[in-house]
């Protein structure tokens, strides 16, 4: 089998050319999901880019990008494949044949209409699968990823078995609102993508935000990074950070001072009570006693 | 990439690495039968010490509490075959991919590869050089200070200098350079002493004067500026500052654990260092730390709890089979029950009441229960919840009010009227003003939730309060801090009531409170 990628830094340099900053962590682990052959179960806070690799892996690799978004209830019908009833009713009142000539027949590919995870598996040309979000599914409905991670493979009763033609890239998000299972777990790889620390963080607003000084995206990432420390009901993600970095840069803004955060505070949080929290901690006199107060 | 680490480090390649490695495996895999099966598979194909290596690590993750299993050990071979063994991120990347899959679990884990997998040269041998202070390590500090020549040791004002510049200018390759001298300098290991890693954790930085370190090095900050700095800029600098020392204790840290390591063994290092996994750690003997972690922790479970429960009520696909309009429903089918009807349960939606003891006994877990209910309470719309010492007071309107948790159990704490004599938990007295103030609301769509260690002073039980709500509401639990073998030993008076309760749980980590959350929601 042919590898895609040729090494760690490869990948990092790839997903660096689409602009995707990875750290050593997220090219190793797309660099091994590659060689191992296995999906790749993506966690961590809100914004910071789960669903984002995979756009980026896939544009990378010059591959389509198939996407199943989970939601509560999503059933086969919705993931796997369905059966075209009404062309399959058509099917049966256009011609008079015999019985056992139409039911061979309706159960053609024909007659069956692909879902993302089905799709993802036919396909011929590169593709990159994204399952988003896949927390959201209930337990019993995880139990149908569970063929397809592990030997790519979907079972069709009145077809029988469609193997992958090619072993795709999977990567699966979750935001964790509930602990998935351990067989799904197993089967992947695991990856916890994290805020990122200060300088990636500054190197992503920088490429992000083309026209932002060096000076401008050095403060607003320190920023960013004190307020994250406080205890907040939501912490600012980085693609807020690059919301703020945006409108810094759209007002003119040269130099963040307490009075231009509070002017612009409203794109970085998005909770009263943390705005507020935010700015007294910025602008409270004296920086002795803010500094112990944490 | 880590390669600006002291000399030795940057030599240790993979040869040199692995036939080290080949010494550590012995001891370390030792008696554990489990992991040699998959490793022997591994070994027939890649003879390798390495493979050895792994199995003593897995089994210390499995020892440390993470739940690795079979074919995760597998793929953790076949992945440690592709990334370069001389990359050492790599390689622990790839480790944590196929064997970690729960973030929580994350540190456990480095530490233990700290442990196994640590950088370490010849001079870390017991016999080696590091032990002595003669060698002259300074050529790796660099800009080296005027004056002094190849063999001449540093001064401790050379030092101490070193290291404030360091800190300065954010210079993470000398901050290391100055956290391996000063390790060596000050923290007087010697080979086979066994006093435990703070201690000379806490010699090394004593010896560097960490207090006033910050406020100098905000002072030359201000200086450099020229000029007083705005508020936003003194605390920015001021977090780059605390971030820059902190990473230096880390540092110190380190190289600490490097050096006992290679006096103990991998395998007595990995034990002493060997802590519970954030989820096994006991509400109430929680360090600072902990606590910290644990607070953190809360806020996913309790959305997990709230999803959980909003997912239940929602999709409760089957009740019991509907006779009735099942034999109705035959008729057209000629008497023949081909469609089964089932009664499908109506979305209740759950009244719930949570009673906290939050006296000094249990504070911690008191504190953390309070998170608990404020999460609860901010996803149910008709929870009401009481505070209670040995007066009770009803604090549904300081949650439902504040945006802020952390706000709202202040409030909790100064507002909320708890104390009727002397501050030490009475339940009989508490209860019986919840039923004489509240019983009337009480009705059979309400869950009733206790928190307390029953622990009552030898006061009156008041059990009957409990027995009545039992009667009335639908379900009454209790959640007990205290391990089951305490009950009703010493005041203790559990027994008394769970005799009136739908279940008693032990909640003392994390995990029992999912687990309570599993079982009745």
């Amino acid at each position: 089998m042919t590898h895609r990628f040729a090494g760690v830094g490869a990948v990092r340099e790839g997903l660096d050319g689409v602009q995707y900053l990875a750290d050593e962590g997220i090219a190793g682990v797309v660099y091994l999901a590659d060689r191992l052959a296995k999906p790749v179960l993506v966690e961590g806070p809100a914004g910071t880019g789960k669903t984002q690799l995979a756009k980026s892996v896939a544009e990378m690799c010059g591959a389509r990008l198939i996407r199943l978004q989970c939601y509560e209830g999503i059933d086969e019908a919705k993931a796997l494949y369905e059966w075209n009833y009404k062309k399959q009713l058509l099917r049966i009142q256009a011609e008079s044949q015999t019985w056992d000539e139409v039911s061979d027949d309706i159960f053609a590919e024909e007659f069956l209409l692909t879902r993302p995870l089905l799709e993802a598996i036919r396909a011929t040309d590169p593709v990159v699968l994204l399952v988003d979000e896949v927390d959201r599914v209930e337990v019993e409905t995880e139990a149908l990823l569970l063929e397809i991670l592990s030997d790519y493979q979907v079972s069709i009763p009145e077809l029988g078995t469609v193997e992958a033609t090619q072993i795709p890239l999977v990567f699966l998000t979750s935001n964790n609102t509930r602990e998935l299972s351990e067989a799904l777990k197993r089967r992947c790889l695991y990856l916890y993508i994290d805020y990122p620390d200060l300088q990636r963080e500054r190197e992503i607003v920088l490429t992000k935000v083309p026209d932002i000084s060096q000076n401008l995206a050095d403060e607003v990432t320190r920023i960013v990074r004190s307020v994250r420390q406080l205890e907040l009901k939501k912490s600012p993600s980085v693609s807020e950070t690059l919301d703020w970095a945006r409108t810094l840069v759209l007002l003119g803004v040269e130099h963040v001072d307490a009075e231009v955060a509070a002017e612009t505070v409203h794109t970085l949080l998005k909770y009263r009570s943390d705005i507020e929290k935010a700015l007294k901690e910025f602008s409270a006199g004296d920086a002795r006693s803010s500094g112990l107060s944490r | 990439m880590n390669v600006t680490a002291p000399p030795a480090t940057a030599r240790g390649d993979a040869t040199a690495d692995s036939s080290r490695r080949q010494a550590g495996p012995d001891g370390a895999q030792g008696p554990e039968p489990e992991p040699s099966s998959a490793t022997d598979r591994g070994a027939a194909t890649a003879d390798s010490p390495l493979l050895g290596l792994l199995g003593g690590f897995i089994t210390e993750l499995r020892r440390a509490g993470l739940p690795v299993s079979l074919t995760e050990h597998l793929d953790a071979a076949e992945a440690v075959r592709h990334v370069p063994l001389d990359d050492r991120e790599a390689f622990k990347f790839a480790l944590a991919a196929t064997l970690v899959k729960h973030h929580a679990h994350w540190q456990a884990f480095e530490t233990v590869f700290e442990v196994y997998f640590s950088l370490r040269g010849a001079e870390y041998e017991p016999s080696g050089d590091a032990w002595a202070d003669d060698v002259d390590p300074s050529e790796l500090l660099d800009p080296r200070p005027e004056g002094k020549g190849g063999g001449e040791p540093l001064s401790d004002e050379d030092l101490a200098r070193l290291l404030f510049a360091a800190l300065l200018r954010g210079d993470q390759a000398q901050l290391r350079a100055v956290a391996w001298r000063a390790v060596q300098r000050y923290a007087g290991m010697e080979p086979g002493r066994p006093v435990g890693g703070t201690y000379y954790l806490y010699r090394t930085l004593r010896n560097l004067g960490l207090e006033d370190l910050l406020e100098r090095l905000l002072d030359t900050v201000r200086d450099e500026a020229g000029r007083s700095l705005t508020p936003l800029e003194e605390r920015l600098e001021r977090d780059e500052m605390e971030s820059r020392i902190d990473q230096l204790r880390q540092e110190v840290e380190a190289e600490i654990r490097r050096r006992l390591v290679a006096d103990r063994g991998t395998e007595a290092m990995a034990r002493t260092l060997r802590k519970p996994l954030p989820e096994d750690v006991e509400f109430m003997h929680a360090t600072r730390e902990e606590m910290e972690a644990l607070r953190k922790a809360i806020d996913p479970l309790t959305r997990k709890l709230a999803a959980r429960l909003s997912r239940r009520r929602r999709h409760t696909r089957r009740g019991v089979l509907d006779f009735r309009r099942t034999i109705r429903q035959s008729l057209s089918y000629g008497g023949v029950p081909a469609e089964p009807h089932f009664r499908y349960k109506r979305p209740s939606k759950p009244e719930i009441m949570v009673i906290a003891d939050i006296s000094g006994s249990v504070a911690a877990f008191a504190r953390f229960t309070l998170h608990l209910v404020y999460a609860i309470s901010s996803h149910f719309s008709k929870v009401r919840s009481f505070v209670f010492i040995d007066g009770l007071d009803e604090v549904t309107n300081l949650f439902e009010t504040s945006d802020d948790i952390t706000e709202a159990i202040h409030r909790v704490n100064t507002s909320a009227d708890v104390v009727w004599v002397d501050g030490h938990s009475d339940y009989g007295h508490a209860l019986g003003v919840f039923w004489e103030r509240y019983g009337a609301s009480v009705g059979p769509k309400t869950t009733v939730m206790v928190l307390g260690d029953a622990r009552n002073n030898y006061h009156a039980s008041g059990s009957w309060v409990m027995r009545e709500l039992n009667r009335k509401a639908r379900r009454v639990f209790w959640l007990n801090p205290e391990p089951r073998s305490y009950w009703d030993t010493g005041d203790s008076i559990m027994g008394e009531y769970s005799t009136h309760c739908d279940g008693t749980f032990e909640v003392r980590t994390l995990r029992h409170l999912e687990r309570f959350v599993e079982k009745t929601f």
